[in-house]
């Protein structure tokens, strides 16, 4: 039970895709980051908080075939590289649609979705996956 | 600064070694480099061990130590530090080792490599090889390394920069060489439809877009005792050895399907040697994925990689040799390994002892080991004098 802080420490992240923005040179960043890759320690301070809209589309993408243990019964399932219209690349599944749907500039939106479990009675855990807009 | 020479090498066979420990492996080939070397336990003032998951594979850690006692030198008090750097484990671990000789404060070290992954099952191992990605931010969603390069290569092919044919063909080319070196993982040839029409794993890249899941071990005895160089058979210079990173997670990169880290560490390798790309002889490249190999040309020799891929060029007997070893793809890719069997293969092929697969008297390698996809990437140029 030693695990679960890991898990519930990003989810409200994960739940909401909050990022942070870089005040000093105005760039949103997504995972959040507590220092900007580009401004460096002129960020310190001040990197805010900041939800994001939850609208991208498809950059790359890949059908998976052969993965984790954890997402066996989901094969095959889509993993892409969604560009935010908010600025950052998210890496997450895209369900709810047939592999042959997805294309590259295929515009999605971000789900709350169960995305794993740990153990056989373990923890269900929560996260982001798109789905194609209609 | 003085001179670091590579005075022996060893390695293990690769593959799925079932009655081989991970001890067994790394005492074998650290072994084989001494009495290559032609030196004793006495004569090495550390040893440098590289590993990339041991914890997970073999519930092992102070791997460094492990492989000191059981090859019997604990006794001498042999300082030994594992390095790790993902997949670039044994590359790092040569730099380093490389380092310390050259700042004078070490004369001669032993770097070996070993990795032990078929104790698990293979879903397992894939999960572990998925350590090297973001665990918060890639993995937790569902995503494998080998997706990671299959978003590469779609990219790649949208942006019109390579076709399909253009990557597909390094496992070609890595197959066969590897039926050549009698330590080679796989040994059968195969062609470009082989590789485009096999069972998918994450699309468009199949089972022979990836390399496989192996054990082995390799080491190296490096040295700049002059009596000791002089003593050895047969010597082989490290020119330079030189390394950079990029953000670890391909959704942070300034860009997609580039390998910025890579550019900037051959860049390095190849300036601290004093030479230019086209005085290396042929390359050792980290061919995890298809896609991976042809990004890292891409970087190394310029815009000229993709249409030298519609060639012969990459073959052991042209114009510009490529993973004569028969790369990570077919002669095995046991993680913390893999860096550490490129230099064992430029050693002997710089020796001209290769046999069937030898290429016609070489001067000069680049060896380039990657950790993940272009996130660590470490260049090391190894050559004649
Ligand atoms: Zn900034």
């Amino acid at each position: 039970m030693s695990e679960v802080p890991r898990f519930w420490r990003e989810s409200r992240h994960r739940y909401r895709l909050v990022g942070t923005r870089c005040t000093n040179c105005d760039t949103l960043y997504f995972p959040p980051r507590v220092i900007c890759p580009t401004c460096r320690r002129e960020s310190v301070g001040k990197m805010k908080e900041e939800e994001m809209s939850g609208a991208g589309e498809i950059y790359s993408f890949t059908v998976v075939h052969d993965g984790l243990e954890q997402f066996k019964m989901q094969i095959p399932y889509v993993m892409a590289l969604v560009k935010m219209k908010d600025g950052p690349f998210v890496t997450a599944q895209i369900v709810d649609c047939s592999p042959e749907e997805v294309k590259i500039g295929t515009k999605v939106t971000a789900t709350l979705r169960k995305v794993r479990s740990e153990g056989k009675e373990g923890i269900i855990q929560y996260g982001y996956k798109f789905t194609i807009c209609p | 600064m003085r001179d670091v020479y590579i005075l022996g090498v060893g390695t293990t066979k690769f593959g799925e070694l079932w009655d081989l420990s991970l001890r067994e492996l790394a005492s074998e080939a650290g072994l084989k480099a001494i009495m290559d070397a032609g030196i004793y336990a006495e004569d090495v003032d550390a040893l440098y061990g590289a590993n990339t998951s041991g914890g997970q594979f073999v519930d092992q850690e102070q791997i460094a130590a492990l492989i000191a006692d059981y090859s019997g030198i604990s006794d001498l008090n042999i300082p030994s530090i594992r390095v790790e750097a993902g997949s670039a484990s044994g590359g790092a671990a040569l730099m380093q080792a490389y380092l310390a000789v050259k700042s004078g404060q070490l004369n001669t070290v032993v770097v070996g490599g070993v990795e032990k992954m078929t104790d698990v099952p293979s879903e397992v191992a894939t999960e572990i090889i998925g350590g090297s990605l973001d665990a918060e931010w890639e993995t937790f969603f569902g995503a494998t390394e080998c997706s990671i390069a299959a978003m590469i290569a779609r990219r790649h092919e949208f942006e019109g920069k390579a076709k399909r044919e253009n990557y597909a063909m390094f496992p070609v080319i890595s197959h066969k060489h590897a039926s050549m070196n009698d330590t080679s993982h796989f040994k059968n040839i195969i062609k470009i439809e082989d590789v485009i029409n096999a069972s998918p794993v994450a699309e468009p890249l199949t089972v022979f877009d990836n390399a496989p899941i192996s054990d082995g071990a390799s080491a190296l005895v490096i040295s700049a005792d002059l009596k000791k160089i002089n003593n050895a058979s047969h010597p082989i210079r490290i020119k330079s050895s030189s390394a950079a990173n990029d953000f670890l997670s391909l959704h942070d990169r300034r860009s997609v399907d580039s390998f910025r880290a890579v550019k900037k560490s051959s860049d390095s390798a190849l300036s601290l040697a004093g030479l230019d790309i086209g005085k290396i002889d042929a390359l050792e490249i980290h061919d995890s994925y298809s896609i991976a190999a042809l990004i890292q040309l891409e970087e190394i020799l310029g815009k000229d990689a993709v249409k030298m891929t519609e060639g012969n060029d990459f073959y052991f007997n042209s114009s510009k040799p490529l993973n004569v070893s028969g790369g990570l793809k077919a002669h095995g890719n046991p993680l913390g390994t893999s860096g550490l069997y490129q230099a064992v293969e430029a050693t002997v092929q710089l020796r001209g002892k290769a046999g069937q697969r030898q290429v016609k008297d070489p001067k000069n390698f680049l060896i380039h080991n990657m950790g993940g996809l272009g996130t660590t990437s470490v260049s090391t140029v190894i050559g004649v004098d």
